[in-house]
């Protein structure tokens, strides 16, 4: 008999090649916080630029406070399902004030933004129906629908054309159609289409699903997402989201206008199945989804960072994955070995940010993905645009 | 029903359209592993699907990708899907 990780000998083997390089990315430690913009890794002070924690609000004195209370309250762990006593009156309390805030009837709380995918898309689609997404979809899509166990349509990136003829080559039979797409794509900060996608609607049935993680309290006049900002909120039939980026926490939920959406609490597996978010998860949420509410600026503050960032960047001759400016700012780089080399350079210069490599990338591009918080002072923007040119300086004379 | 002839021109159009993606110029044959013996990735290999879809006009369900291995094996699928469209 073969052993069970000898499947992953090639994986290993690039693994270990790359950490050669320096320092191992997919066990990079945070030695100590020190604010939503700013840690101790490898002993150093270090400015976070790749964190999705957009609006910066992870140190609230007024949330942890409340994370606090609900601890002493309500204990650490909730010990069971949403089905069974896991339910709390904070969840609750959570779920009503994320349908306000998004302006839906309904809400479900996930223990997490993956298990929400999870349980929506295998929760909505069976055997007999069949899912259409974007093929840049986030790994808790793909998952989701194969636990569905649906029949799977690929669609590229972006391209209503494309999926428009799909649509029309599919025969739906007796089963239902579900299109999946992400507000704002975390890798190049690019976003859907979602106008036009809806506009298809008119032409072809189907019911929509918007996974709004990175667009959730960044996109929209009140933070509601990419379906905001397009104006197309009633087409858009279930949103998914996290609490692990804006919302400052983890977790995640689903919105929708369903009359029968609540079914979802006892069919979908993923929230059944799964303990319950821990009390001060949901108090904290809570009181971070209050402050966006009562503070638009934050929003406004996170777009000019976003655009010191990707102006800064563009001036001193980096290639970036999207032309538009977005909180997520992927500078291409030429090769996997250049990448990591200058991920390593930067955090020898006090600036992390995330590296992202092929296969798991579009397009195959190697990146090296920034995204900016509204937390961000201009002197931190300033160091990163700084360690940016540092690092190329002292990558160029390695000749990787 | 599929004749011989439609094979041949399926598998000469999927040859074609693989071609690109066989960096190290292995000889391509009916029982060539597509992902194995051209040490395509994961990516390349939907990439590629997406041709073959198009030069077909048909949709290839990644569930039925599960069980396509060797460029026979995608000849019969796509046969199927046309046959079914
Ligand atoms: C598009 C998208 N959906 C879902 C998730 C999963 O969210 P969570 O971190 O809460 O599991 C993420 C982020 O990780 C994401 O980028």
């Amino acid at each position: 008999m073969p052993d069970l990780l000898k499947k992953y000998h090639k994986l290993k083997q690039r693994h270990d090649a790359l950490v050669q390089l320096g320092t191992d990315a997919v066990q990079l430690v945070n030695e100590q916080l020190l604010s939503p913009t700013r840690a101790i890794i490898n002993g150093r002070e270090t400015v976070l630029a790749g964190t999705n924690n957009y609006l910066g609000l992870t140190f609230e004195p007024e949330c942890i406070e409340a994370g606090r209370k609900a601890l002493e309250e309500y204990g650490t762990g909730t010990t069971g399902s949403r089905i069974a006593n896991g339910t709390y009156a904070l969840h609750v309390a959570l779920e009503q004030a994320l349908a306000e805030f998004m302006g839906r009837q309904h809400c479900m709380v996930f223990s997490t933004g993956f298990q929400a995918n999870l349980g929506m898309i295998a929760g909505l689609a069976g055997p007999k129906d069949t899912i259409f997404i974007d093929m840049d979809s986030h790994a808790s899509i793909f998952d989701g629908c194969r636990l569905s166990g649906a029949t799977v349509v690929l669609f590229r990136h972006n391209d209503v054309e494309h999926l428009r003829r799909r649509l029309k080559r599919h025969d739906a039979g007796e089963g239902g159609r579900l299109v999946i797409v992400e507000g704002l794509y975390s890798m190049l900060g690019d976003t859907a289409p979602l106008r036009e996608i809806a506009a298809l609607k008119q032409e072809f049935d189907f019911q929509l699903l918007v996974d709004e993680a990175h667009s959730f309290g960044v996109l929209g006049k009140h933070g509601r997402g990419l379906a905001e900002q397009e104006d197309v909120e009633q087409a858009v039939d279930f949103v998914v989201g996290t609490f692990s980026k804006s919302l400052g926490g983890i977790g995640g939920y689903a919105v929708s206008d369903h009359p029968d959406f609540d079914v979802l609490r006892y069919a979908s597996r993923p929230y059944m199945f799964t303990a319950a978010p821990s009390p001060a998860s949901m108090a904290t949420t809570l009181c971070i989804l209050r402050q966006i509410a009562r503070r638009p600026q934050l929003r406004k503050k996170l777009w000019d960072n976003a655009a010191l960032l990707h102006n800064g960047l563009k001036e001193r001759g980096f290639e970036l994955g999207h032309e538009a400016v977005s909180p997520v700012v992927a500078v291409i780089c030429p090769t996997q070995e250049y990448a990591v080399a200058m991920w390593n350079a930067l955090l020898q210069h006090g600036v992390y940010v995330n590296l992202a490599l092929p296969p798991g990338t579009p397009k195959k591009l190697a990146l090296l993905r920034c995204s900016v918080s509204a937390a961000h002072t201009a002197e931190e923007i300033e160091t990163v645009l700084q360690a940016f040119v540092k690092a190329r300086d002292a990558v160029a004379t390695m000749q990787v | 029903m599929s004749t011989d002839n439609d094979n041949r021109q399926v598998e000469t159009t999927i040859m074609e359209l693989l071609a690109p993606y066989n960096k190290q110029g292995v000889a391509l044959a009916p029982d060539t592993d597509i992902a194995a013996d051209l040490n395509i990735d994961s990516a390349d290999v939907l990439n590629f699907v997406m041709e073959v879809e198009d030069a077909f006009d048909i949709d290839i369900p990644v569930n039925d990708l599960s069980d396509v291995r060797t460029v026979a094996d995608l000849v019969a699928l796509v046969q199927s899907r046309i046959g079914s469209a």
